[in-house]
């Protein structure tokens, strides 16, 4: 059956409520803003539910074999005589999956927000940036081709870019949406060489015929590719790296996290769609994407797992020591995409061997479940105390069932217990570790016992602490726009993890069955349950334990409070010696040597000799000499070392 | 024979018609508003684009020193358009001027100078075009009379082009004495990199460096364009810098071939010299046309790594990219122009709050920005995408790193003005500006081109289409 008739509706109905609401202007659409942009990703969803259920279940298996479906494809031009761009909608496993994920996330946050943004002033604006951003992610997952992943890469920047600096009259959400904007965009500038790379060397833009090409050790691209070298490392090699920083960039793995706590400044819902599910993982899914070709190089590959695991462990560290309760959850995004990370880098290839991969993407799939959910709990928390801070809240669980219940929910498919998602999916990615890679099965381990212990830090500080102070509390839980959102992710989180992913999705489209272990389960869900228990112990009541821990911890625990002091790193390294020592020198030459010039010597000098010749005299034969300097040092250059 | 000089030298012709015309005008009895001889004006340019499309034709004149062909007649009408562009923009600045009508006669005369000069088939030739491109430009630069940065730019000009010029001029003498020739298809043969050759190439290079303004050339750039009256300022970072990429494209393919491994790395030190010190300045910068002039020096670097490519792909990406920094660069410049013409501003932090006042006008040239900050789903985007794809397949990943790490470096300024624009404030913003109806179809073809010749592949095809034979 034809598919492309739909399919392309998906991504574009988000973009006609941008191009709508955005052409309206701050008033045409004030009212019925939130409706008309809910409205368009509720058929957008419906229609993604549709194309998974007929991939999925109707016609997406050939001989029992998931496979990859072209739904569109153009050439969109042909660049030189070999190498041609094509664009084009793919439709396989993961794509499909994301499909769902992104748009049903993304419904929810719609639905959210129209409790949450309300009487904002800029509300219709406010929709049409999530229908942009929807879109731009949309793209990206559907994307048949590297170039088109990457223009949809960027424009998912661009989006994020408006929509963390929503509230632009507060300095810092303009600061962190310039830093989340400047920092992905260095990141990308690998990702860019690195399509340069593959692309010129693989003599394709193609998916496809990429990972076609690059994993035939016979091909003439993959040869050559193997053979040249650059600084001692393969071409093939330098190409991977390269676009994995680009997924490193998008999904904050470690050193180039620091935009995501920052990013929290962008309005709550926003985080639960950009930070929990969707633009994070965009880094995971294009590792996902190119995962045949990952496999085959094991260098990269040994890069994404220690990346992935390093990123986990400090973020989980971190995120014990934060006391806003968004930055906590960003830490905690950033630790789980770590896992997913290194799940692929686990992995193996075909069958049950590819345990990794199918693993990593059921995480991907739980975690935004929960964390979506946890990031619109905190948004209905903070919603009701007017603060990020945790010291503020505390005693909330009389006066917001929902969210207490289904925070609770969440925390405990975060922490690993069963039955709840994050068990299921946490429970693959540690033995596809076990069996592949002892050490990082430890790290992952250890991880998941602090992970267990911060996130209910987080809930009993949240929702336990204190007594409920019903007075200072004027207003309820928030609407029931806010609650509902809530309800279907919790029912999500409760049942997306009985879902057999390892029949639907796998790295060579082959269905398998994956076995549960009970033996091997044990050692992780009791970690999670220490975890659960010192935190019950520290934080369920008032108490000093946790100030005397951190004073005794004394340099240890400022280390991981200042986030390991990454952030004054990156500054030290741009405001002092990037712009102290080069920008500023430069701006000093042209003020004072270029403009001194003009203003110094022009005015005195006119005033005393006749205006032609003392304005300019000294300045432009100053010009003359770097002209002809420029002219002696290319001749001595190419005439003489050179040949 | 009579027939075919008239179709060849059409676009040529078409411009000298409108010239005497003007003179005509100027020297008739009767004194016309000035408004009815801008509308005439804008008319008579809009014909001669049109006419730029009909009637193209391959072919050469006066014993082989004049040529043209598809490719040429496309260059010259982009030129043409870009004309156009900045003759709607300046309707406000120059509705007041006591001299319109001599500004359209200097740049109708720079205009038909760069048509000889891209036409060119011969080395004398391309040095009378230059020449006629760049004499009449210095006087532009003077044209706001009463203002003495303005003469200044002038003066500045005219000896900086005098000194590269006789440097030029020197470079062809060398040739002309070891070939005996000047002429393209005989230079194009015998090329050979002796130390003479080469001297005398590099020598025309740094000519031709000089107006495209690459490092270390550039040094009159910032001052002129600052001095410059706004729409010249914008004729200058586009017309004229385009028309020369023209010419270099062609000559360092079709003439010094025979040299491309030395000058391949020639292009790299230029390149990498001009794109890092365009960026540095650009960034702290706060006169709006001060940063434009630098973060155009920045683009150039970028269009040289297109060049170097060597190949079909290499030219038409660089041509490519000129449509597309013509229509970014020019909406960026229109909305300057516009708020200098008629408030007198012209820095960064003038524009605080602009959004304000003129959120249309904010849009124009935030998408200008973006487009010259290379972000999709703008054209600068697939521009700068291409020449970077053209120049890696030298598989020079370094050049290519460095032009990538710049264009992080380039977005955090151009994120600068944007941010001034959208989200500062100020006690008393620029207030709202009437753009009337001219300067308004400006940034309409602008902001369209922006956004059309990046999504749809048609412009990049049809350049495309010139080189493979």
């Amino acid at each position: 059956m034809n598919y492309s008739s739909y399919i392309a509706l998906i991504p574009l109905l988000p973009l006609a409520g941008f191009l709508m609401l955005g052409m309206g202007g701050k008033d045409r659409f004030k009212g019925s803003a939130g409706g008309i942009g809910t409205f368009l990703l509720l058929i957008s969803a419906a229609l993604a539910a549709y194309t998974a259920y007929q991939y999925f279940f109707v016609n997406g298996k050939i001989q029992d074999v998931y496979q990859p479906v072209t739904a569109l494809k153009f050439t969109w031009l042909s660049f030189s005589e070999n190498l041609s761009i094509d664009m084009g909608i793919v439709l396989d496993p993961i794509s499909v999956m994301m499909l769902v994920v992104v748009t049903f996330v993304s419904l929810m946050v719609h639905i959210f927000s129209l409790g949450y943004m309300k009487g904002e002033e800029r509300f219709s604006t406010y929709y049409s940036f999530l229908g942009l951003f929807t879109f731009s992610m949309l793209g990206l997952v559907i994307a048949s081709n590297i170039f088109q992943i990457y223009i949809f890469w960027e424009l998912v920047g661009v989006s994020s870019y408006l929509l963390i600096g929503f509230y632009y009259k507060r300095p810092a959400a303009v600061a962190a949406a310039k830093k989340a904007f400047i920092v992905t965009r260095f990141a990308d500038l690998g990702f860019l060489i690195g399509i340069l790379v593959l692309g010129l060397n693989g003599g394709s833009l193609d998916f496809n015929t990429l990972v076609e090409r690059l994993t035939d050790p016979q091909s003439p691209q993959l040869v050559d590719m193997t053979a040249t070298s650059f600084l001692g490392i393969s071409v093939i090699t330098w190409a991977l790296t390269l676009v994995f920083i680009g997924g490193a960039g998008k999904s904050a793995m470690f050193p180039l996290h620091v935009w995501l706590p920052d990013a929290m400044e962008g309005p709550t819902p926003v985080s639960a769609l950009i930070h929990a599910a969707t633009m994070v993982v965009a880094g995971v899914y294009l590792v996902a994407r190119l995962f045949p070709i990952f496999y085959f190089n094991h260098l990269a590959l040994q890069i994404v797992t220690w990346v992935g695991a390093l990123s986990a462990v400090i973020a989980a560290i971190i995120a014990c020591t934060q006391t806003d309760i968004k930055r906590v959850l960003a830490y905690s995004t950033m630790s789980q995409i770590g896992y997913m990370m290194f799940a692929l880098g686990v992995s193996g290839y075909g069958g049950e061997a590819g345990l990794g991969y199918t693993a990593s993407m059921f995480h991907l799939f739980t975690h935004a479940f929960f964390k979506s959910l946890l990031f619109l709990g905190a948004g209905a928390v903070i919603h009701l105390v007017h603060s990020n801070e945790i010291k503020d809240m505390g005693g909330l669980q009389k006066l917001m069932p929902v969210t207490h219940f289904t925070f609770l929910i969440a925390c405990l498919a975060i922490a690993g217990i069963p039955p709840f998602a994050g068990f299921f999916s946490k429970e693959e990615i540690l033995l596809a570790a076990s069996l592949h890679h002892p050490i990082i099965y430890y790290i992952a381990l250890v991880t998941s016992g602090i992970t267990a212990f911060y996130m209910f830090r987080l809930y009993f500080s949240i929702f336990w602490h204190k007594k409920t102070d019903k007075e200072k509390q004027p207003h309820g839980e928030g609407t029931v726009s806010m609650k509902i959102p809530l309800i279907l992710l919790g029912a999500g989180t409760l049942l997306a993890g009985f879902i057999p992913f390892s029949s639907l999705v796998t790295t060579d489209g082959i269905p398998y069955h994956s076995e549960f272990h009970l033996s091997f389960s044990l050692l992780p869900v009791a970690l999670g349950i220490i975890g659960i228990a010192t935190a019950y112990i520290l934080y369920f009541r008032q108490n000093d334990r946790p100030q005397r821990i951190s004073s005794t911890l004394g340099g240890l625990y400022q280390l991981a409070y200042k986030k390991f002091y990454i952030d004054e790193i990156y500054l030290f390294i741009t405001k002092k010696i990037i712009f102290n020592l080069v920008g500023k020198p430069a701006a000093w030459f042209d003020r004072h040597i270029v403009d001194g010039c003009i203003n110094g010597i022009a005015t005195v000098t006119a005033s005393i000799s006749s205006a032609i010749k003392g304005i300019q005299s000294g300045k432009v034969q100053q010009y003359a000499l770097y002209f002809f300097g420029g002219i002696l040092t290319l001749a001595i250059l190419f005439i003489y070392l050179w040949t | 024979m009579i027939k075919d000089f008239f179709i060849l030298l059409k676009q040529e012709l078409t411009v000298t018609i409108i010239l005497f015309i003007l003179l005509f005008i100027k020297i008739g009895v009767k004194e016309m508003p000035a408004r009815i001889v801008l509308n005439i004006i804008n008319a008579l340019l809009f014909l001669n684009l049109l006419a730029g499309f009909l009637f193209i034709r391959a072919g050469s004149l006066f014993g082989d020193m004049f040529q043209t062909s598809e490719l040429i007649s496309f260059e010259k009408n982009l030129l043409n358009l870009g004309t156009l562009i900045i003759s709607l923009q300046s309707y406000h600045w120059l509705k007041n001027h006591k001299h319109a009508l001599e500004f359209y006669m200097l740049m109708l005369s720079t205009l038909l100078g760069m048509f000889f000069m891209i036409s060119s088939n011969n080395l004398l030739m391309l040095y009378l075009g230059l020449e006629l491109s760049t004499i009449p430009l210095a006087a532009l630069a003077n044209f706001d009379l009463e203002k003495r940065r303005s003469s200044e730019a002038a003066f500045k000009m005219i000896i900086s082009s005098a000194f590269s010029s006789g440097l030029l001029l020197f470079g062809i003498s060398l040739v002309y004495g070891i070939h005996g020739s000047l002429n393209f298809a005989i230079l194009a043969q015998g090329y050979s990199a002796s130390p003479l050759g080469l001297f005398s190439f590099i020598l025309l290079l740094a000519g031709l460096g000089f107006k495209i303004s690459a490092v270390p050339f550039h040094l009159w750039t910032a001052d002129v364009y600052e001095g410059a009256p706004v729409p010249v300022t914008s004729y200058l970072s586009v017309i004229s810098k385009g028309a020369i990429f023209f010419v270099l494209v062609s000559l360092l393919y079709n003439v010094f071939g025979n040299i491309s491994d030395t000058w391949y790395h020639m292009v790299f030190v230029l390149s990498v010299l001009t794109m890092i010190v365009g960026n540095l300045f650009a960034l702290r910068q706060q006169n709006m046309k001060r940063f434009l002039a630098y973060s155009s020096i920045a683009q150039v670097g970028f269009i040289l790594i297109g060049i170097s490519g060597q190949s079909s792909a290499g030219s038409s990406s660089v041509i490519f990219f000129i449509l597309i920094y013509l229509f970014s660069n020019l909406g960026a410049f229109g909305i300057v122009s516009l708020v200098s013409s008629v408030t007198g501003k012209e820095d960064i932090d003038d524009f605080r709050g602009f959004y304000q006042t003129n959120p249309l006008l904010s849009w124009v040239l935030a998408i200008s920005l973006f487009s010259l900050a290379g972000i999709p789903p703008t054209a600068g985007f697939f521009g700068k995408f291409f020449l970077l794809l053209a120049g890696a397949g030298k598989g020079n990943y370094i050049w290519i790193t460095i032009a990538a790490l710049n264009m992080v470096l380039s977005l955090y300024y151009y994120l600068r003005v944007i941010r001034a624009l959208f989200m500062e404030k100020q006690e008393q913003p620029i207030p709202k500006i009437n753009a009337g109806w001219s300067p308004k179809i400006a940034m309409i073809i602008c902001v369209g081109g922006i956004i059309v010749t990046g999504l749809f592949s048609g412009g990049y095809t049809y350049i495309h289409s010139f080189f493979i034979k």
